[in-house]
């Protein structure tokens, strides 16, 4: 395969309810285009996500994983963003501790009025993940030699 | 020893306390194991040499619930993990008669083994270890026969205790992050091939978890939801693989680094990496934080501030 014509790469967005979830909306009423290979899967907010929502998605079959959520100081429940921004920040610099691509993780912060800033951040994560191609260490970071 | 032990007789015997927690005689002088005793016939068992490495602060979440107060003999570092159990509302100050006691720094047998010495048919807990061998009488220095923490020990005073009983002596002679940071220093390609080589390994028999004074959770995400089993027989691929990340990161900020995952992996997997690298992240990016040193501080991941660094940081160079 070919990396760069044919890899379609599989993407999940995890997006808070209250903004990134709304920013994605009006990028799509907006009619801003995004890749489709981006999966938006909404939660209530950035904090809703576990560690291991990631590391789900990676072994689902992921090859790229982003987390967006209000910007700071503007999180739904006050302060859920600050929580998750420790725990992501901990948990990517583990994966890059373990020779997992750091490129294939990414936290945005992108509000309900920001369709534009959701669109381009998609396409750019989109062209990252490209770039780096599948993901093959995450899925297999236990196998037996 | 003696002291310890005739000191913890007199408590159990005028009653202070219903139980000691303490370390029972094995087989040979290298593997003495946790034990309660509750009678001065069962006393006669009790000991307390270089081998006793078991923290024994976890146990005392069950003991909490027992009638009366059990006296917990704990050595400078399981203190912090008793403290954490406090703070975490898992464990009741009031039910325990702490007896702090003093440390040299804890042997292990396999160190002795790996320090080349085969055959072994009995070993002293001095210094130099003395041992006997099926091929003759040899001698091993104590510090090649201590266990990896000890050499990077956090210090020998007890953070919560009610007496102190015993000698300690320093035995640092590492330092403590150097490992980790000799792998931040690799290649991903490097950092990959050394922990995919290390874990594969594991035998998921859960010993890293079980012995762990900050996995205490009373449902554990790696038992079974199905059966009433403590551990899951067969795993599906997802805990395969993740485990290991799933497990530090659920201690991160919570870990004393007490050293005993590491000292009970049967596989001899070097699960004190993942946690150290939590660690050395966290006193990075939110300032030096010693879990279990101080009951009242907030635990990292359970605060934060509105400066704090993007995770965007680990792609930009990566946190050293
Ligand atoms: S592995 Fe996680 S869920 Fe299991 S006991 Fe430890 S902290 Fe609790
Ligand atoms: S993770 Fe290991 S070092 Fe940390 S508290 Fe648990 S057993 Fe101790
Ligand atoms: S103690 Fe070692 S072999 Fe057992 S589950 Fe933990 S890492 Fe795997
Ligand atoms: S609701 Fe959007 S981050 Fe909390």
């Amino acid at each position: 395969m070919s990396v760069n014509e044919e890899f379609r790469p599989k993407i999940v967005a995890f997006c808070c309810n209250w903004c990134s979830y709304a920013g994605a909306d009006l990028a799509g009423s907006s009619r801003l285009a995004y890749p489709a290979d981006v999966k938006i899967i909404r939660v209530p907010c950035s904090c809703r996500v576990n560690p291991m929502f990631i590391l789900r998605a990676f072994e689902k079959g992921a090859d790229g994983v982003i987390l967006c959520g209000c910007h700071p100081g503007d999180c739904h429940y006050s302060t859920g963003n600050y929580y998750a921004r420790r725990r992501m920040t901990l948990l990517f610099s583990m994966l890059d501790f373990m020779g997992v691509e750091n490129g294939r993780t990414r936290v945005e912060w992108v509000s309900a009025a920001e369709g534009v800033k959701f669109s381009t951040v998609m396409n750019d994560f989109v062209e990252k993940i490209r770039s780096l191609g599948e993901n093959v260490r995450l899925g297999d970071l236990r196998c037996k030699n | 020893m003696q002291e310890l032990k005739a000191r913890a007789l007199e408590l159990l015997k005028n009653g202070t306390v219903q139980r000691v927690l303490g370390w029972r005689i094995g087989e040979n002088t290298y593997d003495p194991e946790p034990a309660f005793f509750d009678s001065e016939e069962a006393m006669k068992d009790f000991v307390y040499n270089n081998f006793c490495a078991a923290n024994l602060s976890k146990y005392m979440i069950e003991a909490c619930k027992l009638e009366g107060k059990t006296l917990v003999c704990l050595k400078p570092c399981d203190s912090y993990s008793f403290n954490q159990l406090l703070s975490e509302h898992r464990i009741d100050r009031e039910k325990a008669y702490i007896i702090g006691v003093g440390c040299k720094g804890k042997l292990s047998i396999e160190k002795v083994s790996q320090a080349g010495v085969k055959g072994i048919l009995s070993v002293t807990d001095t210094d130099p270890l003395q041992v006997t061998t099926l091929y003759g009488d040899t001698t091993v220095a104590y510090k090649d026969a201590m266990l990896s923490r000890c050499h990077v020990c956090k210090g020998k005073d007890h953070v919560v205790y009610d007496e102190l009983i015993g000698e300690s002596e320093d035995t640092v002679d590492a330092d403590r992050f150097a490992e980790v940071a000799a792998i931040e220093a690799m290649s991903p390609e490097e950092k990959f091939a050394f922990f995919q080589a290390e874990l594969s390994k594991c035998i998921r028999c859960n010993a890293c978890r079980n012995v762990c004074p900050a996995c205490s959770c009373r449902k554990c995400v790696f038992d079974s939801n199905k059966f009433d089993s403590t551990q899951k027989a067969n795993v599906d691929s997802f805990e395969e693989k993740m485990f290991h990340i799933i497990r530090a990161f659920h201690v991160a900020g919570r870990c004393t680094d007490c050293g005993e995952c590491s000292r009970v992996c049967p596989q001899g997997i070097p699960l004190h990496l993942f946690n150290r690298k939590f660690i050395k992240d966290i006193n990075n990016l939110y300032g030096e934080y010693q879990a279990g040193a101080d009951v009242e501080a907030k635990g990292p991941l359970t605060s934060f501030t509105t400066e704090d660094a993007e995770p965007s940081v680990v792609s930009q160079g990566g946190i050293r």
